[in-house]
């Protein structure tokens, strides 16, 4: 593969979207997804076994979409890609099976990509190419990361990662607690502008000295984060006032919740790109959607002198874009292609590029 | 016709068969299966890049795909049809769905037809896991009778019951009235014998299913208390 901008048609199956995306080289061409989240809503939270059902009966029809989006056959694509992990293994196990089927009937070469990485790699399709001293913060309902980008193809570290829930998780908890429906997120950031962030003082989970240690010496979590403890405050917090008979003040409990899991995740990524001399932050995940997120990130990075980095949200949430576009700088550095012999991996971890 | 059966209701299998005429004798070409239940997303692609080779097909010389869509475990299940479709899609070739206890039942009845038994009906069975079994009741010509169902071995009907299910639950079977056939006692769904049961049902004007898969049980998901009582505030 020699091609300096090669044709890539990537899959992501690894939660419940159902996403089919083609670049070439650094390129969009399509970006086709679809969602099975409604089915979720009346449950709180995505259903595993609902998603892989969903991604069987999506997957063939996004497929043509793409590739109709595009303007591009089957036989033009220069290589394949697909989530092979982390992720709801019975979700990913489809799209995997999928990918493996389309590379079986072409004859393309098909590269098992770490998801993670693919929300990192997804920034080349905007703007270009990453700088160096990269940092990414990655939020969403199932991952809450922060890597340090020695290169994209070929060296990724994990500095930090949430040690219970994802902090997208804690928002849909949250707003089962409070009666607010599912996805969380876009309500309680939008209840959030009504209400008084500094109304209840909720926990920042992991900030203790005992974590945190020092620069020099740090402690055993410093830039882990946690926020299982927050959402059991939060629950607590609404008994208390529901015990007293009191309305609960919902839009300062999810003014404060938010403000919690904002501050200690953009306090800690900061920490982390400043302490590790990392320059340049990319943010991913859906979770970057949230406004105070986004405009708190922005402000701490401004005072430490990182330059922040958020692809359009379309690019942010689980797509098969993002998929398409690492695999796509896989292709151009030269790494082989994993074959279609391999097992999807739920916990792959993010120094595994691709398989 | 040349189609390629793929099944992944139990053990994962694919077998690629030809008749040379509409109602003739399908010959297997090439089949590949494994023993395992949970390796199906590791080797079936590899299995039928392998079943093309050896009998150096194509995918452009195949007519049409045959799947099991079930019943069967979910997430194996789906690892069978996801490939089919795709296959499809990418070939360009037309997919249909059997009933994957079908390839059972027509093992049967090749069997019967050579024996001296004479089962007017029998019942195939595999395991559903939760402790339960997938299982169909088939007349002696194969024409699928009652079913598929899933449930305990003690619903099942009483006379022979054929396939790795009705082995694994002999003795309730038995206490239930059923009996369980002996040289059927582990046998397992197979692509082989569901694309041959494919080929005679389409040689004879007969259709095949859609590809939807049988999963006979809800997502087994609750609705959260939280989210059926009224909002907290």
């Amino acid at each position: 593969m020699t091609s300096p901008a090669p044709l890539v048609l990537g899959i992501e199956s690894s939660c419940d979207e159902t996403g089919v995306g083609i670049v070439r080289g650094t390129e969009l061409l399509a970006n086709t997804v679809s969602s099975s989240m409604d089915e979720h809503v009346r449950f709180g939270g995505v259903i595993p076994e609902i998603a892989s059902r969903a991604h069987l009966d999506a997957f063939v029809p996004t497929l043509q979409e793409a590739l109709s989006t595009a303007g591009v056959t089957l036989d033009d694509v220069d290589a394949l890609a697909v989530t092979s992990g982390p992720g709801l293994s019975g979700a990913l196990m489809v799209g995997v099976a999928a990918a493996k089927a389309v590379a079986l009937a072409t004859g393309k070469p098909l590269y098992a990509i770490n998801h993670l990485v693919a929300h990192v790699g997804v920034g080349v399709l905007d703007g270009g190419t990453l700088p160096s001293s990269l940092g990414a913060l990655l939020v969403s309902g199932g991952h809450t990361e922060i890597l340090r980008v020695n290169s994209l193809a070929s060296d990724i570290e994990l500095l930090g990662a949430t040690i219970d829930d994802a902090a997208g998780e804690a928002y849909d908890k949250v707003a089962r607690l409070l009666g607010l429906g599912y996805p969380g997120g876009p309500v309680i950031d939008r209840l959030a502008r009504e209400g008084d962030a500094k109304a209840i003082r909720f926990p920042r989970g992991l900030t203790l000295p005992k974590f945190l240690g020092t620069a020099e010496a740090p402690g055993k979590h410093r830039y882990d984060f946690s926020f299982s403890g927050l959402k059991t405050a939060v629950a607590r917090c609404v008994e208390q006032y529901q015990a007293r008979g009191e309305e609960v003040p919902v839009a300062d409990i999810a003014a404060s919740f938010q403000e919690a899991v904002v501050d200690v995740v953009t306090k800690k990524a900061v920490m982390a790109c400043t302490e590790q001399g990392l320059e340049n932050l990319l943010l991913g995940g859906g979770v970057a959607a949230n406004s105070r997120l986004r405009e708190l990130l922005a402000a701490r990075c401004a005072s430490a002198g990182i330059n922040l980095r958020i692809p359009p949200m379309g690019l942010c949430t689980d797509n098969g874009a993002m998929v398409a576009a690492l695999a796509a700088q896989l292709v151009m550095n030269g790494v082989r292609p994993t074959g279609i012999g391999f097992s999807a991996d739920s916990g792959q971890p993010v120094s595994q590029i691709s398989l | 016709m040349l189609i390629l059966a793929i099944d992944t209701s139990a053990t994962a299998s694919a077998a690629l068969l030809k008749t040379r005429s509409p109602g003739s004798a399908a010959q297997l070409l090439a089949s590949f299966h494994t023993e395992e239940t949970n390796t199906h997303s590791e080797v079936l692609a590899p299995g039928i890049q392998g079943l093309l080779a050896e009998s150096g097909s194509s995918g452009g010389d195949i007519d049409a795909i045959v799947v099991g869509v079930g019943p069967g475990p979910f997430t194996g299940l789906r690892v069978g049809i996801a490939t089919a479709r795709a296959l499809g899609f990418a070939w360009g070739t037309p997919v249909h769905g059997a009933v994957s206890l079908d390839a059972l039942a027509y093992d049967v009845m090749v069997d019967n037809s050579s024996s001296s038994v004479d089962d007017h009906e029998f019942t195939v069975a595999i395991d559903a896991r939760r402790k339960e079994l997938y299982w169909a009741r088939y007349a002696d010509d194969g024409t699928l009778l009652d079913g598929p169902h899933v449930g305990a071995a003690e619903t099942l009907p009483s006379g022979p019951v054929h396939g790795a299910g009705a082995g694994m639950y002999a003795d309730r079977l038995d206490a239930a009235g059923a009996n369980v056939v002996e040289r059927f006692a582990d046998r397992q769904p197979s692509a082989a014998s569901l694309g041959a049961w494919a080929l005679r049902i389409l040689g004879a004007g007969g259709k095949l299913l859609p590809t939807t898969p049988l999963y006979l049980r809800e997502s087994d998901a609750k609705v959260p208390a939280q989210m059926k009582g009224a909002p907290a505030s």
